[in-house]
């Protein structure tokens, strides 16, 4: 059972949901993203998503697209991405504790395919990584990835969107592991308003069909939709609010953007489990 | 690469899942799986409507121009010495280029489809201009999406766009040319996939793209098999093109890939030299990697990353190439080269004082290949080179780089 399985078993026993935060690794430094990552293991988030920031990303918006491009332009490689993932998980000395957040990578497949499929899964899983969401690969295309994925026990978490068809949505839900990502709006990643309002009936039909968790991403920017959304959910995944939130951090403010980030966190946390 | 399997032959790709070879497939999110499938079915339905037929015909017809001539350029192969150049005149099309032919086939499937917006992509602009005139001529609303350095080098086109009633947006992002264009295109339709066609200008991009810009560009090479049987009385020995993403080309290539007599010969932009970041030639410098939605050669850094590259011709430079060129050169059906700018840029003033014709900088490449190999082979040879588009837009754009040289 990986550690994404066990997280959810325990969520569900204890009826709470899971807050599943995401951070560009390496913007605008890796060691900075270790902190956020501390932080919120700390603060109670329960899976973080590391994103590896890639060149062309199709799928995101202007907050997390600039963050890859600061990541970018600092340097970042995929490797230093697992060995940090390594410190996190596994530290080898006795001056930190080891994260108790499992980590998902967020990556492409342009990525995963240069590495290597068995390479990129077999450091993966060296480094304690739990699984991977790869946003650019579709279920006719995961047959390959799902096999490696399989054969270390490390969760291949694919998404279902307000465009899939029912029969398509049933077909990735018996091929995810870990859990399903819902994607709340058809669109790109970044804060909205106002989430479609079909959103939690969509959640409560695909519930029927799978006993996956299935955890809402996309868009998600406050305490109020995570109150909304938390009931149809077993976790809730919030980036570019994260993101944006230490877009601007310097040498000097990096104290003040861990605690706006952990403050942040701690809100979401709060409504997120209110009813539970 | 080597690949385990037999390549199928050239003629029978791609398959259901969009593969030539090993090649092509859909990388893509999936909100964008839908459109692409009903994209899919629409033109197989379109394909077996001759009335869909009909229209698009008598629009490359009376619209276009076509058939573009074959036209024997006589001054410039005595100025060689060696084979005869032949040129197919794309650059004579309504909006002077190959592009339009895909356009007005797209955006009858937009109507079809019943969406009521489309989007493209342009590096050089032509696509874009030719997006821009499918849209006045169907009445369908158009935003084009075009790197700030292309806006800059190719701006009578981003004027002609917006006199056809586009609207040009300015990318900002990465290398700020065509793959950023593409990039800012994608996300435009992952949010407007339900109401928006997206026009992808080259045989780039997922599953059914690369497939359908070939069909709608294979009007080239089909005219051009039948032309040289009247005119030269027999198939030419060697057909050029060049290849950015490879949408002439691939229209030229396709219909000969079952004449093993013709060779074909696809010219990629050699920019300033070899090194990396100097030039944008995937299938001669690069390796099997994903990039925008399908597998193909790209020029990737050993991370996944997309690399920068370089070429004096904005339609050229672009790190990736359509699936169906990857296919065609491991299975060694064509050969694949690349030309520097300094060569191309040669090879347009050799054009506009033999023939008094101005090349697009695009068509240069390929023209400047050709000439080389027509000096190397007997005056009984025939070379076709594809001339995709004409050079007005890149006039000023030289006049700069020579005021500077």
């Amino acid at each position: 059972m990986s550690a994404i399985d066990q997280l959810f078993r325990e969520y569900r026993s204890a009826g709470r949901k899971a807050l599943i935060p995401f951070l560009t690794a390496g913007d605008p430094d890796l060691e900075f993203t270790g902190l956020l990552v501390r932080e919120l293991d700390r603060r109670g988030c329960a899976l973080c998503e590391l994103g590896v920031p890639y060149s062309d990303p199709i799928a995101d918006g202007p907050v997390i697209q600039a963050s890859y491009t600061r990541a970018l332009a600092g340097g970042v490689k995929t490797r230093a991405i697992l060995e940090l993932a390594g410190q996190l998980r596994r530290p080898a000395g006795s001056e930190a504790a080891a994260v108790r957040m499992p980590l998902v990578t967020m990556i492409s497949y342009a990525i995963v395919y240069r590495l290597g499929l068995q390479q990129f899964v077999r450091d993966a899983v060296a480094s304690g990584v739990s699984g991977a969401i790869v946003p650019d690969l579709l279920v006719e295309e995961a047959g390959p990835l799902a096999e490696v994925c399989r054969e270390h026990d490390f969760s291949l978490i694919q998404l279902v969107t307000p465009t899939t068809p029912r029969e398509r949505a049933r077909r990735i839900a018996a091929t995810s592991t870990g859990f399903l990502y819902y994607v709340s709006v058809t669109g790109i990643t970044g804060e909205r308003r106002e989430l479609p309002p079909e959103l939690v009936d969509n959640v409560a039909w695909l519930r029927h069909e799978t006993d996956l968790p299935i955890c809402i991403g996309f868009g998600i920017s406050g305490p109020e939709q995570v109150r909304q959304l938390a009931p149809v959910a077993d976790g809730l995944i919030v980036g570019s609010a994260f993101v944006r939130r230490i877009a601007d951090v310097g040498q000097s403010d990096r104290a003040a953007a861990l605690r706006d980030v952990g403050q942040f966190a701690s809100q979401l946390l709060e409504a997120l489990n209110e009813r539970g | 690469m080597a690949t385990q399997t037999p390549l199928p032959s050239p003629a029978q790709v791609p398959d259901a899942a969009g593969r030539f070879g090993p090649f092509g497939g859909r990388y893509v999110p999936e909100t964008l799986t839908r459109a692409l499938d009903e994209l899919t079915a629409q033109y197989e339905q379109a394909r077996g409507d001759a009335e869909f037929q009909r229209t698009l015909d008598s629009l490359l017809r009376d619209y276009v121009g076509r058939p573009s001539p074959l036209y024997f350029a006589e001054r410039l192969t005595r100025h060689c010495g060696g084979a005869q150049i032949w040129l197919k005149r794309e650059d004579l099309n309504h909006t002077g280029a190959h592009k339009i032919n895909n356009t007005l086939g797209q955006g009858l499937l937009t109507l079809r489809m019943g969406k009521s917006r489309v989007i493209a992509e342009t590096g050089a602009g032509q696509h874009g201009v030719a997006t821009a005139t499918a849209c006045a001529r169907f009445g369908l609303p158009c935003v084009v999406y075009m790197g700030e350095e292309d806006v800059r080098r190719q701006a009578p086109n981003v004027f002609s766009m917006k006199l056809l009633g586009a609207e040009v947006r300015p990318v900002t992002s990465g290398s700020r040319t065509l793959r950023d264009a593409i990039n800012e295109a994608m996300r435009d339709w992952m949010s407007s996939v339900e109401t928006t066609h997206y026009i992808i200008g080259s045989v780039v991009g997922p599953h059914p793209f690369p497939r359908i810009v070939r069909d709608f560009q294979a009007v080239i090479g089909r005219e051009t098999r039948q032309q040289s049987l009247r005119q030269v009385g027999r198939l030419p020995d060697l057909v050029v093109a060049c290849v950015g993403g490879g949408s002439n080309a691939a229209g030229m290539f396709y219909p000969f890939v079952d004449d093993a007599q013709v060779q074909l010969l696809g010219v990629e932009a050699g920019g300033l030299g070899g090194a990396p970041g100097q030039h944008a030639s995937p299938l001669t410098h690069g390796q099997p990697g994903v990039l925008h939605g399908s597998f193909s050669y790209v020029m990737q850094d050993d991370d996944g990353q997309t690399c920068d590259v370089h070429s004096i011709s904005a339609g050229l430079d672009y790190p990736g190439v359509g699936p169906e060129h990857s296919f065609w050169k491991d299975s060694r059906r064509v050969r694949y080269t690349s030309c520097e700018d300094h060569r191309a840029l040669d090879a347009f003033d050799a054009l506009a004082r033999q023939e008094g014709i101005l090349p697009a900088l695009e068509s240069s490449h390929a023209l400047a290949v050709a000439m080389v190999e027509a000096r190397q082979r007997p005056a009984g040879e025939v070379i076709v080179v594809c001339l995709s588009g004409r050079g007005d837009k890149d006039a000023a754009e030289i006049a700069r780089l020579r005021g500077q040289g």
